[in-house]
């Protein structure tokens, strides 16, 4: 009867594969989440300064893009604008920064979606080796006291946007 | 337009090959030769209708036809012609057409040779057109290539940059054509298992589909080897990436069966460990196409992700299940064997070397697997790397260069000492002063050295048997060339062997060559300043700029000389694609045969005034490729029609 341990002693190793499917090899975790977020101070597309400074005190989705990430980008950016316009009215700022992308492209993928929350390039990649971004799209949520509280790597979707935001707004500043 | 006659071919496809597998069952079953005989017409028309989707697919790519969703997103309308042919395979939907036409094309060779024959034939035929339906299947569900895109974009999205290089016509065609070839093999092998025939007919059948389809494999990765080298920068042609590890492991355990079916063909040994070898070799090759679609595994080759995982996880399970439990079915049989007389034998060398092949097999299984465990049971994230691999790996090999000289001179079941000595004494002498050798020029790579007089002691103990076998023809009155080219036509699967070891060996050389002997550095330089690695000086002449079709170039100009000779010039360059993040490298090399001279341009003050530039000296990689030539060469005088047959 042993013999029929050769067709059973697979089982196991396709078992351990499907369970590839439930994790993200991509997903490493981040050391920044529970530290302080690291200050920037941006020129955004349209010519505005946007600091981390100026928004202490409200909780901060800051969002690393870029024009050639196909498809994640291009699915969370409707999905983040939708978020921002739902909460922009409760103390809730969304920050995209667009990462190793040519000036026009950039514009192009902003006008395509009509983004209204801030967009900045990061001309040196300053701010995303601050960071610690791996690759395109990456999230980090900050909290009211400036902390990063939560590492997305991957498309933000609305449900993880409301989910992380609520859980933050609740929290005291 | 070209969508739904695609899509249509598609669905008929599946609907035939089901029909055929199930017609072929039937008439192996009930012994009636016209439900074969319609299931070949039913294989017959699916090759034609895959080649059909084949030609659709280069069809829209050529006429720029956007409204499919996979020509937009891998072509523009600025992509040359060239690329826009291989651009049909350039990524998962098209890859998955090209295997199930080449399936379709093997299994169409497979009916044209054996039709007619009632054993083991009809069964295999069975198992062929199930496998060709799965691919269809595919194709029609995660993976549609024909899948419309609206509204249909004016423009598309453009080839991934690194695919455009020769070496993505031949890449994934030699590679894909080894994968597929071994369904051969393991469709018989199967046939052998449904009807209890499980003697020699599935192994001397096969015997020439195992060693076209190991071929292609070793081609397909030397040619990604090569592609990685001149391509992609680094200087290197293997990495241990799970993708490279997923072609890799087929190859270890389709060696070990060409050399395993030797000893059933001849001693009626090992029925049961064949069988299992090409269960296992053919399920690698669908493990490895689950590891490069599903990424469940990091790799550094960026390849899609979707449902089309689970769905060659289910096929790789219902693969091994069936065909292990038929094994276990049929274990009675497979167990009656011959014995093994003695240590000292062939049988016992070549089944040493079966031990170290899949033992090889499995460390890279393991280690492509662990990242996967070990958050599994321990939820710790982990990588493995090169150091895992060559730790494991490099005992293991130079045990099979060892091997190599042993296994073809030694005598079978039990070898004299007269035989050991007749045959092994010159080799291992050639080998031991060939060591010392290189001690004395100053090798102190004690791996270097071991490797190469191994690599000598296997090649002298070839040289002997030819040696000795063109001796004999001498002797009966024939000329020096016609002595050697009978030797080696009469006696071709024996030599062809021997070829292929050689090319091997050729191979170990510049693997042991490149890892013991490269020199590489970074240096930033100004205009006019030079940097000197290995008694050449690179110096930096400036940078200009060109604008190509699909990419806008940097070229940085290096003046290369070495003593007084005259310089050559070298223009490693970095090239913008507007559609990649960040430029990719133009590499420019020199290839000699003791060493290439290989640059990568780094970064570049915009004025041109200065550029950072990485120098390597690679030794003896060229017999890398030789070895690939001369592998060629073995693989094609043991496949030709054996005299002594007919």
């Amino acid at each position: 009867m042993w013999r029929w341990l050769i067709p059973l002693s697979v089982v196991p190793v396709l078992g351990l594969l499907a369970y590839g499917f439930r994790v993200n090899p991509r997903d490493i975790p981040s050391p920044l989440v529970g530290r302080p977020a690291a200050p920037f101070v941006l020129r955004t597309f349209d010519g505005r300064d946007v600091s981390l400074e100026s928004l202490r005190g409200r909780v901060v989705v800051l969002n690393f893009w870029a024009s050639w990430c196909y498809p994640a980008c291009y699915e969370e950016a409707p999905a983040l604008e939708r978020s921002w316009r739902a909460y922009r009215g409760r103390e809730v700022s969304v920050v995209g920064v667009a990462i190793q992308d040519q000036p026009d492209a950039a514009r192009k993928f902003i006008a395509d979606f009509s983004l209204s929350f801030p967009n900045a390039p990061d001309p040196d990649g300053k701010v995303s080796v601050d960071y610690g971004v791996y690759g395109v799209p990456e999230t980090f949520f900050i909290d009211r006291a400036g902390r990063i509280r939560r590492k997305q790597t991957g498309a933000v979707s609305d449900d993880l946007f409301r989910r992380e935001v609520e859980k933050l707004l609740g929290e005291p500043a | 337009m070209i969508p739904e006659l695609g899509q249509g071919a598609l669905v008929v496809g599946i609907v035939l090959a089901v029909y055929g597998a199930i017609a072929a069952a039937a008439g192996a079953q009930t012994g009636r030769p016209a439900l074969i005989e319609s299931a070949q017409r039913a294989a017959l028309a699916v090759f034609a209708l895959v080649t059909a989707c084949f030609l659709l697919l280069a069809y829209a790519f050529l006429t720029f036809d956007f409204s499919v969703r996979y020509v937009a997103h891998q072509t523009t309308l600025s992509t040359p012609f060239y690329y826009r042919v291989t651009a049909v395979w350039g990524a998962l939907e098209g890859s998955i057409l090209l295997w199930a036409w080449m399936l379709a094309l093997y299994t169409l060779i497979v009916v044209l040779r054996h039709r007619g024959e009632r054993d083991l034939y009809p069964w295999a035929l069975s198992v062929m057109l199930g496998i060709i339906a799965f691919f269809l299947l595919v194709m029609t569900l995660p993976a549609p290539p024909f899948e419309r895109l609206t509204p249909v974009p004016a423009d598309g999205r453009g080839l991934n940059p690194l695919l455009e290089d020769t070496g993505m016509i031949t890449h994934p065609v030699a590679l894909y054509l080894g994968f597929t070839g071994f369904t051969v093999p393991f469709a018989f092998a199967m046939a052998a298992l449904v009807t209890g025939r499980v003697g020699d007919a599935w192994i001397t059948t096969t015997r020439r589909w195992t060693i076209v389809a190991w071929y292609f494999l070793s081609l397909g990765l030397l040619i990604g080897g090569w592609w990685s080298y001149h391509v992609l920068g680094w200087g290197g042609y293997w990495a241990w990436d799970p993708v490279e590890n997923a072609a890799f492991m087929p190859w270890l355990t389709g060696t070990a069966l060409l050399h395993s079916a030797m000893i059933q063909e001849r001693r009626r040994m090992l029925k049961l460990w064949n069988i299992s070898l090409v269960i296992l070799t053919f399920g690698l090759t669908i493990f490895g196409t689950f590891l490069t679609r599903s990424g469940v595994i990091a790799s550094v080759h960026a390849f899609s992700q979707g449902s089309i995982g689970a769905f060659f996880l289910a096929f790789l399970g219902l693969v091994l299940l069936v065909a292990f439990g038929g094994l276990a079915w049929r274990w009675d049989r497979l167990t009656a064997q011959g014995e093994l007389d003695s240590i000292l034998s062939r049988e016992s060398a070549f089944l040493l070397n079966n031990v170290f092949l899949v033992a090889a097999a499995f460390t890279v299984f393991f280690g492509t697997v662990f990242p996967l465990l070990s958050e599994a049971i321990r939820g710790v994230k982990v990588s493995v790397g090169a150091p895992f691999f060559n730790q494991v790996n490099v005992p293991l090999f130079l045990s099979l260069i060892f091997l190599m000289g042993v296994g073809p001179l030694i005598a079978w079941r039990r070898a004299s000492i007269d035989n050991l000595k007749r045959n092994f004494l010159g080799p291992v002498a050639i080998g031991l002063v060939a060591a010392a050798v290189l001690h004395l020029v100053g090798v102190r790579s004690t791996l270097a050295v071991l490797t190469l007089a191994l690599a000598l002691f296997a090649a002298a103990t070839i040289a002997l048997d030819v040696l000795r076998g063109t001796r004999a023809r001498l002797r009966t009155g024939a000329g020096l060339a016609r002595a050697v080219t009978g030797l080696l036509l009469r006696h071709n699967r024996r030599y062809g062997g021997f070829v292929i070891h050689l090319g091997i060996l050729l191979v170990a050389l510049g693997v042991t060559g490149s890892q013991a002997w490269s020199v590489q550095t970074e240096a930033t330089l100004k205009r006019g300043q030079a940097v000197e690695v290995a008694g050449y000086r690179f110096r930096f002449e400036g940078l200009s700029a060109t604008q190509e079709s699909t990419h806008a170039r940097v070229v940085g100009t290096f003046a290369v000389s070495r003593g007084g000779g005259a310089p050559i010039v070298m223009r490693p360059s970095k090239k913008f694609y507007r559609q990649e993040q960040a430029p990719i490298a133009g590499v420019d090399y020199r290839m000699g045969l003791t060493e290439d001279l290989y640059l990568v341009l780094g970064d570049f003050a915009r004025d041109g005034s200065a550029a950072t530039v990485k120098v390597l000296v690679n030794r003896l990689v060229s017999w890398i490729w030789i070895g690939g030539l001369v592998l060629t060469l073995g693989a094609l005088l043991a496949i030709v029609p054996d005299d002594r047959a007919a």
